[in-house]
């Protein structure tokens, strides 16, 4: 079980929040190609590493908001409100 | 005299009261052990030397240990439905009329006919399961095998036991009262920290309770006891007794479990409440101090499992601990300096000791002198190399081993009753290693130590540190006779035959050959394993490495994981707010999802399916009333409330009247369909979505997700109000006629409320909104009222209903009136692949000039085959039932199935199968015939017909 740092309501308990896959990913427009398309459907960087990804606290504030983690140790370096930009962050060695 | 209880007591000694007597019961037997006895110094102090029989091989086996590492002492304890298998006697505590017994063994402990499988062992190495039992398949020996293997019996009815829960915060939690845990302690308490402090043991101290330690110059004991009352006097401090961490999760998140009550002391089942027998703590820690101490390793040669051969620092907490010795003539073999403590203590309590092997070429000059004056002999550079007794030990032969001990030569041989090894100490840093550090092999000790920190997690005391050590593993000796894993019956021989089929991987070699994967996990074989496999590649230790260590570090109950979490609150459930109605009428209530509700209302005399049909003739005769108060309710409101919801719906809502209603399906942004319902405008800038039931709260969030993160812009706001109303769906012929017996201020007349029309108004003095939207075919007022409201129009529709001939009906009816109409069920007829046009929505998403979400993905080739599944009705040829997740086949077709049925009923008049059915181009075969396919069998023919299979003009509804 995580412990999650909310933006609004501090650390919180795993089970409050839903996970919603990447963040800072962005729609794009229809007229693109089929490639494009089926990219930002289902292409994921599945990496080790620093993970930008969003979460909702869905049992507690109702907001999702974003969060960078460690998918090697499951660590949550940083939590911040959607729509705040991609902050910079060292890789861990 | 002082009471003795039992033979092997020694005269003195020990934190046992002698003068309390606990009587208990062993296989049947009475026995006598003293309070602050456990479980196994009782019996050993009773002489009793056998206590199980091996997993595999069915050796007889007796204590290794004193502790949590006991991989042969395990017994089943209480009888019947609250009895638990395989609990450590080593670390239960003796308890007045306990009643143990031992596991394996059939028909008795001492005559057991699976000991023949002892005398064939060259059969059973690794992997013989998989090897042996293929022909003709598993199936013909897994009830024998099954009857054969296995520790203890889960027991069969109902644990009449209860657990708890509770949760915790703390900036500190120390695990492990020793003297190191609790220093830390004091040392956490000190600044003013929250902290929570665990020990194993019903008593805090560790060793230092019996082994005789001096501490900052005074008395062990004495030391404990100070700085036990220091901690009783600090608020903030919270000692768990009898509580074991099993498992450390992400963020230092740590489950122990505590120990309360034991069975005879609960009280019994027909006495009311029964005491907790076990609490789960689930504790949230800024800081771990894991102060979890050593565990001692065994040395490993031939014939090394014999009941009385046991740990030597478990010998030595046996005796000083409980006063009682291992055995009567006691030989020690040692690789480290820690055994020659035990030699001379036992001399002490007048133990013949017949003298210690050190498995080093030089033992300690002090410790060796002070043994040789003592009249006990040292013999350097010796390892034992063989044992006889087949219930207890009788005889072990020493060897001589050469100088960097790859060569054994035999020596003496010793009668003896007992003998203690030691083959240095492990720390126990399991915890450390579920917490996320890594832990690599140390040459000098041969223990794992810690490698890689963990951000909030500390080691202290014995845990960090190995003990310089000989040789631990003999080289000479038959190694099918050399046990590395006691509890799973892994020998030195299974490694080697594992390593010679080349599972070189240690997770490989682990199971394959189940070595370290029993209810021990390996306390006292992984570091042996690493040994036997560096030694047999001809590779360091260092360069293996060790496999993963997970929770549970001990076994844990399956009461104590499930809590109170069980039967009527093993989930939250959703009420309907007219249940109590539903259950004074009749109504047959199951779980759907969360929900429970009415599958059916029966009367006396009436089966499932005659109810069923009674109600669905209500509904298309008179009228019938349905609790639809589960359906997903939400309001939007704002300026952009039309904009938001249009860019989700493959239906254009841009030209939606208020008072209104529109059917419409939600995709995912894959382009497959996610959830159905109907929009209603109730103003331009307010709008009420309904949703399916089990989809409410996945479309709530999947709105707000695009809401919040991708149109912050739009100025909306979206609120769930699926319980604030209760929803009643009245729907027949006869549906206006009794709404109009209602006093109400709307006009319910089809020119001023048409079909797909909306009002909201007062009804009954209530605030009402009635949308009329039909899920039967028939003409259908979805009345929506204030939830506590819900059973006063309930009772008042039925009532002014009851000369129109209105019933309630339940789900079962309801969704084969949906069927009868051909409408779609999300979920039930559509999955994960099923896109708009694959149920006849392709038109609409197509004419449909907005983007929405899911759109541009259905012009991907994969959404555009021309040979995908698609949506047709059925009609039996054979006059067969259909059942739901039947195979279709098309003659002649070259796929093994060219679909599936996804719903199956009656038509209600003419008593005939109808289904729905995906079905490769199914559209484009209406009027040809398919072959039905259960569970591999043809069971029966049918027609694809087109939908609806009632009032296909749709009239019944609209009038």
């Amino acid at each position: 079980m995580l412990r999650i740092p909310c933006p609004h309501c501090g650390v919180r308990d795993e089970p409050e929040f839903v996970f919603g896959g990447p963040t800072h990913l962005s729609r794009p427009d229809p007229a693109v190609s089929d490639a494009v398309w089926a990219d930002y459907l289902f292409a994921r960087e599945n990496l080790v590493g620093l993970h930008y990804e969003r979460w909702l606290h869905a049992y507690g504030c109702g907001c999702w908001f974003n969060a960078v983690r460690n998918t090697l140790t499951h660590e949550i370096v940083k939590t911040y409100p959607m729509g705040e930009p991609k902050p910079p962050l060292e890789e861990p060695s | 005299m002082k009471a003795r209880s039992g033979p092997h007591r020694v005269p003195r000694g020990g934190r046992v009261d002698r003068t309390r007597i606990i009587p208990f019961e062993f296989n049947g037997r009475r026995f006598d052990g003293f309070a602050g006895d456990s479980v196994a110094s009782a019996l050993l102090a009773n002489g009793i030397r056998v206590v199980g029989r091996s997993f595999k091989f069915h050796r007889p086996r007796g204590f290794l240990s004193a502790g949590i590492e006991e991989p042969n002492g395990l017994l089943t304890m209480g009888e019947g439905a609250a009895s638990t298998a395989s609990i450590r006697a080593s670390v239960e505590m003796l308890v007045p009329e306990l009643k143990v017994r031992s596991q394996g063994g059939w028909p008795s402990l001492g005559f057991d006919l699976g000991r023949a499988l002892d005398f064939t062992a060259s059969l059973w190495q690794a992997g013989f399961y998989n090897k042996t039992f293929i022909w003709p398949s598993w199936h013909a020996y897994e009830p024998a095998i099954r009857r054969m293997a296995g520790l203890g019996h889960a027991p069969d009815g109902p644990d009449p036991d209860r657990y708890e829960l509770r949760n915790a915060h703390c900036d500190v939690l120390v695990i492990g009262a020793g003297v190191a845990g609790l220093r830390e302690t004091l040392a956490a308490a000190q600044t003013g920290a929250r902290v929570v402090l665990a020990e194993r043991d019903l008593e805090c101290g560790g060793e230092t309770l019996w082994n005789g330690a001096t501490i900052e110059g005074g008395i062990g004991t004495g030391w404990l006891e100070g700085a036990l009352s220091e901690l009783e006097a600090l608020p903030e401090v919270r000692v768990l007794r009898g509580t074991t961490a099993v498992g450390i999760y992400d963020d230092r998140v740590t489950v122990l479990v505590e120990r309360l009550a034991v069975a005879p002391a609960r009280g019994d089942a027909s006495g009311g409440r029964r005491a907790p027998r076990e609490r789960c703590w689930i504790v949230r820690a800024q800081r771990i101090v894991l102060a979890t101490g050593a565990i001692e390793q065994p040395l490993i040669f031939e014939n090394n499992d014999r009941p009385g051969i046991m740990l030597a620092g478990s010998a030595r907490q046996y005796l000083r601990r409980f006063g009682v010795a291992l055995g009567s003539r006691v030989l020690i073999a040692t690789n480290n300096d820690s055994a020659y403590a035990l030699a001379r203590e036992l001399k002490e309590a007048g133990v013949t000791v017949l003298g210690l092997a050190d498995t080093r070429p030089r033992a300690p000059s002090e410790l060796s002198a002070a043994l040789k004056s003592a009249g006990i002999d040292v013999f350097p550079g010796s390892i034992p190399v063989g044992t006889a007794g087949f219930s207890g030990l009788k005889s072990v032969k020493l060897g001589h081993l050469n100088s960097d001990g790859s060569r054994v030569d035999p020596g003496e041989l010793f009668d003896c009753d007992a003998l203690a090894v030691s083959g240095g100490f492990t720390p126990a840093l399991q915890l450390y290693a579920h917490a996320g550090g890594a832990l690599a092999y140390d040459p000098s000790s041969g223990a794992l130590l810690p490698v890689r920190p963990v951000r909030g997690v500390t080691t202290a005391g014995a845990a960090p540190h190995g003990t310089p050590a000989g040789v631990r593993v003999s080289p000479s000796g038959r190694s099918g006779r050399k046990w590395v894993d006691l509890l799973h019956d892994v020998t030195v021989a299974d490694l080697e035959l594992a390593l010679r089929e080349n599972y070189t991987s240690m997770e490989h070699l682990k199971r394959y050959t189940t070595v370290g994967m029993a209810a021990d996990q390996g306390k006292t074989s992984a570091a042996a394993t690493l040994d036997v496999v560096a030694r047999l590649r001809g590779m360091a230790p260092t360069e293996l490495n060790h496999t993963t260590m997970r929770p549970p570090y001990v076994p844990v109950t399956l009461g104590a994981i499930a809590g109170r979490e069980l039967g009527e609150r093993y989930a939250p459930r959703r009420e309907l707010p007219i249940r109590g109605w539903h259950a004074a009428n009749g109504a047959l209530m199951h779980d759907y999802g969360e929900w429970r509700r009415p599958t059916v209302y029966m009367r006396s005399g009436e089966t499932r399916e005659s109810a069923v049909r009674r109600e669905v003739m209500a509904v298309r005769e008179q009228a019938g009333l349905f609790d639809a108060s589960p359906l997903g309710k939400l309001e939007i409101h704002g300026p952009d409330a039309v904009d938001f919801l249009d860019r989700f719906y493959l239906n254009d809502l841009t030209t939606l009247k208020p008072l209104r209603a529109r059917y419409g399906l939600m995709l995912r942004e894959s382009g497959v369909i996610f959830d159905d319902g109907t929009v209603t405008s109730l103003a331009p800038d307010h709008l009420v979505v309904t949703t399916t039931s089990a989809g409410a709260r996945n479309v709530f969030q999947w709105l707000e997700e695009w809401r919040q993160c991708e149109w912050p812009q739009l100025r909306v706001a979206i609120v769930p109000v699926t319980e604030q109303w209760a929803t009643i769906s009245l729907s027949g012929p006869k549906a206006r006629a009794i709404l109009a017996g209602l006093d109400s201020d709307i006009d319910l007349s089809a020119e001023s409320f048409p079909h797909l029309g909306f009002r909201e108004g007062r009804l009954l003095g209530l605030r009402a909104r009635i949308a009329r939207v039909s899920f039967t075919g028939e003409l259908t007022y979805e009345i929506n009222v204030p939830a506590r409201a819900g059973r006063t129009l309930w009772e008042a529709l039925l009532s002014v209903g009851a000369g129109e001939g209105l019933q309630p009906i339940g789900l079962d009816a309801l969704l084969s009136l949906r069927l009868e109409k051909g409408f779609l069920h999300i979920g039930t007829d559509t999955d994960g692949t099923t896109i708009p046009d694959d149920v006849g929505w392709g038109r609409v998403a197509a004419n449909k000039r907005r983007d929405f979400i899911g759109k541009r993905s259905l012009g991907l080739p994969d959404n555009k085959r021309t040979d995908r599944h698609q949506l047709v009705g059925l009609a039996s040829v054979d006059r067969a039932a259909f059942v739901i997740g039947s195979h279709l086949r098309i003659a002649g077709s070259a796929h093994a199935s060219d679909g599936w049925i996804t719903s199956a009923g009656m038509t209600a008049l003419a008593r005939q199968p109808m289904g729905l059915a995906m079905l490769r181009e199914g559209r484009a075969r209406v009027g040809e015939e398919v072959d039905v396919y259960d569970l591999g069998a043809r069971v029966g023919r049918a027609r694809i017909v087109n939908t609806p299979f009632f009032d296909p003009a749709g009239e019944r509804m609209n009038g």
